[in-house]
Parts: C-alpha cells; sequence; structure tokens
C-alpha cells in the first residue's frame, strides 16, 4: 500500500462527507466535485488512465456543473437560512448506511486472504482501447449512443417550460 | 492488506457515504448526490478487480467502469430534469415536503 494511495483515499471520502454532511447546497457540489477528482486521480493510481481521464471530463466537467445549475435554479428564499437539512427519518437512514458499510466491509476482510497478490501493472494504450470500443464492444457503445440520445431528448423534454393552461 | 483489499474498503465507505446522503438529506439534488457517489464507489470496485483480476489485458473491466460513467452522465441528466420539473409544480425541492404522486 503506497502512501500516495492513502492521501487521495482521505481526500476522496473527506469530499464525499462534505458533500453529504455540509449545509449549504452550492459548498456540497463544490464538494463532490472535489470527491470526482479524488476518484479520478486514484483511478490513475491504478494505472487505468482512460476511466481516470474520462472520469474528469464526465463527472468534473459536467455532472458537477450540472448539479450546480440545478441547485441555483430550485433555490428558494426561505430554504437558505433553513435549519434543518437533513430529513426526520434521518437516523433510520444513517444506521441502514452503517449496517451495509459493516456488511461490506466484513466481507471484504473475510475474503481478503484469498486475494491475488499484485502483479505488474498492464500496459494499455489508448490505441488497444478503441479497437475493443470499435471491435469487441461495439454494440454495447452503440446502445450507450443511443441512450445517451434518449436521455438527451428526454430531459429537455421534462424540463421545459408547459405553456399556461397546457397541463 | 493487499492493495485489492484497501481498495475494496474505501469503495465501501464511499458507498456508506452515499447511501447515508441519499437516506437522510431533505432536499432531492442532495439524494440525487449521494446516489452518483454510489455510482463511483461501484466504479472505483470495477476497476480495481480489472487491475488486479487475472487477465487485466482483457480490458473487460475497464470498459464496464467507462459504459458505467457514461450511463451515469445520462442519469444525471433525467434525474436533475426531473427535479426541476418537480420545482416548477410544487414550489419546493424538500423530499419531506413532496409526500403525494398526484401533479
Amino acid at each position: 500500500m503506497s502512501i500516495s494511495f492513502y492521501i487521495l483515499s482521505a481526500l476522496m471520502l473527506a469530499g464525499g462527507l462534505g458533500a453529504v454532511m455540509l449545509r449549504n447546497a452550492v459548498h456540497c457540489a463544490l464538494s463532490l466535485s472535489v470527491a470526482f477528482t479524488g476518484l479520478a486521480l486514484l483511478f490513475l493510481q491504478l494505472d487505468a488512465q482512460f476511466a481516470g481521464l474520462a472520469q474528469i471530463l464526465v463527472y468534473v466537467g459536467a455532472v458537477a456543473i450540472l448539479v450546480v445549475f440545478a441547485i441555483l435554479l430550485t433555490r428558494t428564499s426561505e430554504e437558505i437560512g433553513e435549519s434543518n437539512v437533513f430529513s426526520r427519518t434521518w437516523l433510520i437512514g444513517l444506521i441502514l448506511a452503517a449496517a451495509v458499510f459493516a456488511v461490506l466491509g466484513w466481507a471484504v476482510l473475510r475474503t481478503a486472504p484469498m486475494f491475488p497478490q499484485p502483479s505488474a501493472a498492464p500496459p494499455v494504450t489508448v490505441q488497444e482501447i478503441g479497437s475493443a470500443l470499435m471491435g469487441r464492444y461495439v454494440l454495447p457503445l452503440e446502445i450507450v449512443a443511443l441512450l445517451l440520445t434518449a436521455a438527451l431528448i428526454g430531459a429537455v423534454i421534462v424540463a421545459t417550460h408547459e405553456k399556461e393552461g397546457a397541463k | 492488506m493487499s492493495p485489492l483489499a484497501g481498495y475494496l474498503l474505501v469503495a465501501a465507505l464511499l458507498f456508506a457515504i452515499g447511501l447515508a446522503g441519499a437516506l437522510t438529506r431533505r432536499n432531492a439534488i442532495l439524494v440525487l448526490i449521494g446516489i452518483e457517489l454510489m455510482l463511483n464507489a461501484a466504479n472505483l470496485n470495477l476497476i480495481a478487480f480489472w487491475r488486479f483480476g487475472p487477465h487485466p489485458e482483457a480490458l473487460t473491466g475497464m470498459m464496464f467502469a467507462v459504459f458505467s460513467i457514461a450511463v451515469a452522465a445520462a442519469e444525471a441528466a433525467v434525474g436533475l430534469g426531473l427535479v426541476i420539473s418537480i420545482h416548477r409544480h410544487l414550489k419546493t425541492v424538500d423530499l419531506d415536503e413532496i409526500n403525494r404522486m398526484k401533479g
């Protein structure tokens, strides 16, 4: 376990905690982009350069900005000074999340002795990824293209203004 | 502790943080943020298993993660569009107040 793994994990988990704990929603969105960046750096640490850069492009560049836009569009004046940002059933949610983490951690630690020893980094070039996308994974690629088109059209239709009385 | 176990534990912790956010926040957008964190934890698992698995040259896990990132982007766009639409109809994004399905 290298020291950079611990630093990056601490950065990412701090960003994630901030994203769900902070009171101001805009601060949550900024903290979320810190978590996404930390995760992208962890991907780079795992020799997955393509996935790490895709993570930065898609999440930090698009999803985080989209979240900030949505927060600013839906912000109402009384909500800014609101004291209670957690739901009435927050204790049950917290207990559920802790239980899920306990089960996952128990499963990982129980099976840890069977994990394979770390091997040398696989030499993966972007050219290989491109050939795989155009060869073996061409059908999923086309389906994702269709899905993204459908999601784009759907999001625009859902979020556009309706005419008065057309409802 | 092997590196794979470390990455899996970090991913489990991130998943639990996202789940806690999705279950405890009142603002619908912050619930979506929690869901995004959970998706990212799954991606970290996929990449870690790809890197430390027996056949990393097959690229399967990394392709899975890349497609998962694309699907998550579509999910975020549609989800935030729905939140904006709800806000237009009900003038709130507080999930404790949105408790009926009739528009």
